[in-house]
């Protein structure tokens, strides 16, 4: 239940800084339209009166990046900082993006009691200091950790600043424990990714402005209606291929563009199709940025093993036909290889269905050396804030009897279809658009709460009719 | 719902019978429940028809409200309601034990142990359906914010003596059922669809006619035919065979017999009082009995070895809330401010964890399910191999191979767990799996302070092991600031009144822009309520 993407225009115009100092997105070039954007934002972190500042970012626009450099120049000013991200993960990749951006900055990292608490990585940076207890790294100018460590964290004296990671991931009442911490703050998130969600069921609080089961920015901006907001508005990661789709389906208010054109990106293929469907979704995806792999309309468990060997056989075909990606960052091709590739699922049964499958074919001796068990295979929660070049994904209602409000969530499809740099093929069984007409959204409408706008029907709407013109039936 | 109980149900709807989802019961059952059966007024907001309530199978109290749009009549049943509720839901007040507790010294700020009196049993309310739970949190709310002349002598319609008290308690009872595995309230068809799975839907079973069908028919009836005949089976007259078990009554019933029977009382006719009454009484009877079959099938389930621990936590809470009456304290409040609100939630997700995992180490069947969904998995030990960690004071380590037929979800380093003898725990990380079937852990823990492992702490070659990936006793999260902390970020501290806590309030710009800011805390202030609530005081909070 985070707070929808606002509608274009109120995004600049809210803040009491002056408006005019927010270049429109569409005038400039991306670079020109994303440094404006990332100027105004440090502007605000830095000298706005507002206790907070709130940034949405749309998948992979550098929002670390940016993270990285507010926390360099708050840290500049000589006031301590303490950032705040959600996964171990996360803040071992912001501790060690920050000691790269700067070797002299000394950097706290704060981690749990657990054994091997952080990536050990981190201990090759000389400027970075480790510790389960926050007296240790009281005096640091930078610390970071999770949310969920940072609300063990008691201070008499609240830290003048603070910079929240994935804000719309975070739950009210996480930030609620850990707000006593700062007397400012910068929240940074992905308002289109999944919200935060409860085991237990949170109806009674629904429509309080602190309903504790909601998203950490709902809350704030409920409270503090008047603070800045900011977007982020070009996607870096996604192609010229995605970026309008995306945009367009999931954060219809909000547009973003790609930071790259039709020609800055290619992904080639050293072996020729066999003409088989698997191979020809491939080819597809790599012309157009997009295909779907449609398998007969069938009712199944949700580790459809067919789906399940599809989904392997494109990871097989990718990874073996010694495929080569260019881009706008370097001359050179790279080679496309198992790092490169993720695939993507709802549950997490499915993911270790998928994994079994990649595991049999790569015993196989033609394609031992290709790494299959090499690729990332996870659910959409664990992929979330992770890039890839391909991503393999299959389908949230692929083979189900129903759309429930859990496979229909928005910010599924969307972390699931914005995770790639070059080309996203989808696995998915037909009939989807008729299952979804079936199945309208009939979640309850509670008092108070702000419709989340584009709902999964629409959003699961926009992406298949765009995939249809790029589907290939799959014959066995 | 997970691939076991979607099989049970298919084998349900094959057999023509019920499965069992458990092989023992999981939710404490009193020994002498109090039952309650209570109807509403179609078309009205929480008006009480009638109610049968009681301890006694065979002699349940009928309370009954003739012309329920009366709201003298309906404070006259919640009055005699109180009297049938409230010994009951203070029988167990005075019977006490101690237990020892760790509490804050309020001077010197630190922890210490202290004997706290903990209330040996808490009385059990039952209800036949889900809306019966809900019902019951409705009249608390309508009951316990009102006033009794004794509480306030101006009063011009004051309420009879121990109706707010009722409403406090039947809050009480209704908060607490919003916990994962509580029962202090809890409704029939919860209990027994929690321990059998029948051949029709999950929104079916909300049935308890039907769900009893399934799980018991009728001689000479299959479940399906029994469970359509207790929905859809109607009399000569048009009426159901068998009633709804309420809240809600059967328009048919309303509209042929109930309204001529509640006019013909308006109008003053001899009898028509005690027809009403009899009229009320056949629909509630059904499920009265209804109710108490349910309680004998669940008596035939033994308790789970840890539904006591559980239960424990009701006792907690019932124990909390006496306390919290004898020492004055108001009613609850209508909202929940937001420290209580996250407080809450965050209980409620341990409970569940804590829930999910006990009924699993408590039952084979449901443990069964765990592992095919690849969160547990039970395997021979094949191999032991003695290892020590490394450091000034080596400490053991063993690593345990055993062979599994199930396929757990386990990357290199997750963490397992086990329950060994007498409560105590073990726990391990998975270290490889060596081809199909075959696994190794190495234990890390529950084996002693010293460097060889306590006897019997160890698994030994031909032991059968159960590992879960779930922790058995999920820890709870740190501390929530006080309500008075309550930061800036979710509406800083609430006011005095409920509701004004709730309206965004526009916290002021720091007058700093850019320089250094002190470590005071700066002052908020609240601007008027710019927005009133959606729903400030709804009609059931004045019924």
């Amino acid at each position: 239940m985070s707070a929808p993407p606002r509608p274009a225009g109120t995004a600049s115009a809210s803040g009491p800084a002056a408006p005019s100092r927010y270049p429109s997105a569409e005038a400039a070039s991306p670079a020109e339209a994303a440094a404006g954007a990332t100027e105004a934002i440090l502007h605000d972190a830095l000298h706005s009166a507002s206790r907070g500042v709130v940034v949405d970012s749309p998948p992979g626009a550098g929002k670390s990046t940016l993270v990285v450099r507010a926390a360099r120049e708050l840290a500049a000013t000589g006031r301590p900082l303490i950032v705040i991200a959600q996964t171990n993960a996360q803040v071992d990749d912001l501790v060690g993006r920050l000691a790269d951006a700067d070797p002299e900055l000394p950097v706290g990292r704060l981690h749990s009691s657990e054994p091997r608490p952080y990536d050990p990585a981190l201990d090759e940076y000389a400027a970075v200091v480790t510790s389960a207890k926050i007296a240790d790294l009281r005096e640091l100018p930078v610390v970071v950790s999770t949310a969920a460590k940072w609300s063990w964290v008691k201070t008499e004296t609240p830290w003048p600043h603070a910079i929240v990671d994935e804000a719309y991931q975070m739950r009210s009442d996480a930030l609620l424990a850990v707000a006593g911490l700062f007397e400012k703050a910068l929240f940074v998130g992905d308002p289109g990714q999944l919200d935060p969600f409860s085991q237990v069921g949170a109806e009674q609080w629904a429509g309080l402005t602190y309903d504790p089961s909601a998203s950490a920015v709902t809350t704030l901006l409920s409270h503090n209606p008047g603070l800045p907001q900011h977007r982020l508005p070009v996607s870096w990661r996604l192609p010229s291929s995605a970026a309008p789709l995306v945009s367009a389906a999931f954060y219809p208010y909000t547009p973003f563009r790609s930071g790259t054109g039709p020609g800055d990106r290619s992904l080639t293929f050293g072996a020729p199709s066999d003409g088989t469907p698997v191979d020809r979704v491939v080819d597809e995806a790599a012309a157009s940025g997009w295909g779907l792999l449609e398998l007969p309309s069938r009712t199944t468990p949700r580790t459809d093993p067919e789906a399940v060997d599809a989904v392997a056989q494109v990871v097989r075909s990718l990874l073996t036909r010694r495929g080569a990606t260019t881009d706008e960052r370097s001359d050179a091709s790279a080679p496309l290889t198992a790092d490169r590739v993720a695939v993507g699922t709802a549950h997490r049964d499915q993911a270790a269905a998928v994994r079994a499958a990649l595991a049999a074919l790569a015993a196989d001796e033609d394609t031992a050396d290709a790494g299959l068990t090499a690729v990332a295979v996870d659910t959409a929660n664990r992929l979330q804030g992770r890039e890839f070049d391909v991503t393999v994904v299959l389908h949230p209602l692929s083979g189900r009897p129903d759309a429930t409000a859990f496979h229909l969530e928005t910010g599924r499809l969307c972390v699931l279809a914005s995770r790639h740099r070059h080309a996203c093929i989808v696995v998915c069984r037909a009939g989807v658009p008729e299952l979804l007409d079936e199945h309208p959204s009939t979640e309850p409408v509670q008092l108070g709460v702000t419709v989340k706008f584009p709902d999964g029907w629409e959003a699961n709407h926009a992406v298949l009719s765009h995939l249809a013109a790029h589907a290939v039936p799959w014959e066995r | 719902m997970s691939l076991m109980s979607a099989l049970a149900r298919m084998e349900a709807a094959a057999a023509g019978r019920a499965r069992p989802r458990a092989t023992v019961r999981h939710r404490h059952l009193a020994e002498h429940p109090l039952v309650l059966v209570p109807l509403t007024t179609a078309g009205e907001a929480g008006a009480p028809l009638g109610a049968l309530a009681g301890t006694d199978r065979a002699a349940p109290e009928l309370l009954v409200v003739p012309q329920p749009r009366d709201r003298d009549q309906r404070w006259a049943f919640l009055a005699r309601l109180a009297g049938v509720l409230l010994p009951h839901l203070e029988s167990a007040l005075d019977d006490v034990e101690f237990e020892e507790r760790k509490e804050t010294d309020p001077e010197t700020g630190k922890k210490v142990t202290v004997q706290a009196e903990l209330c040996v049993d808490a009385p059990q309310l039952l209800v036949p359906n889900g809306p019966g739970v809900e019902f019951v949190r409705l009249l608390g709310r309508s009951m316990r914010f009102r006033r009794t002349a004794e509480d306030d002598p101006d009063a011009a319609y004051p309420a009879p003596p121990r109706v707010p008290l009722l409403g406090r308690w039947l809050t009480q009872y209704g908060e607490r059922a919003r916990v994962p595995g509580s029962c202090l309230l809890t409704s029939m068809t919860e209990l027994l669809s929690r321990h059998w799975a029948t051949g029709q839907s999950a929104l079916e079973d909300q049935h308890l006619g039907a769900l009893l069908a399934w799980i018991d028919p009728p001689e000479g009836l299959t479940g399906a035919e029994a469970a359509l005949r207790a929905e859809t089976g109607r009399d000569a007259g048009g009426q159901l065979l068998c009633p709804p078990a309420g809240p809600a009554t059967d328009p048919a019933f309303d509209n042929k017999l109930l309204a001529p029977a509640v006019a013909r009382f308006d109008a003053g006719v001899h009898g028509a009082e005690e027809e009403v009454r009899t009229l009320i009484e056949s629909q509630l009877r059904p499920t009265w009995e209804a109710v108490w079959r349910g309680v004998d099938l669940l008596r035939g389930l033994p308790e789970g070895e840890r539904v006591a621990e559980r239960f424990k936590r009701d006792r907690w809470s019932y124990t909390g809330h006496r306390d919290r009456v004898r020492s004055g304290e108001p009613p609850q409040p209508r909202l929940d401010d937001a420290v209580t609100a996250a407080a809450k939630l965050a209980a409620r997700e341990q409970a569940q964890a804590r829930l999910e995992a006990q009924e699993a180490l408590d039952d084979p069947l449901v443990m069964a399910e765990r592992r095919l969904a690849g969160e547990a998995f039970e395997g021979e030990v094949v191999e032991v191999e003695m290892a020590w960690s490394e450091g000034k004071r080596p400490m053991p380590r063993p690593l345990v191979t055993l062979r599994t037929t199930d396929r757990p979800h386990l990357s290199e380093g997750g963490k397992v767990h086990r329950a060994m003898d007498e409560g105590a725990r073990q726990s391990a990380e998975f270290v490889d799996g060596h081809g199909p079937g075959t696994l190794t852990l190495r234990l890390t823990n529950g084996m002693g302070r010293s460097k060889e492992p306590a006897p019997g702490t160890v698994p030994e070659k031909g032991d059968r092991l159960c590992w879960t990936l779930f922790e058995h006793s999920p820890r709870g999260g740190p501390g929530l600031p006080d309500v008075e902390d309550t930061p800036w970020t979710h509406g800083g501290p609430p006011s005095e009144s409920p509701a004004a806590a709730s309206v965004p309030a526009q916290t002021p710009g720091l007058p700093d822009p850019g320089g250094t800011v002190g470590s005071e805390r700066p002052v908020e202030e609240r601007t008027p309520a710019p927005l009133p609530l959606p729903d400030p005081v709804t009609s059931e909070d004045l019924l």
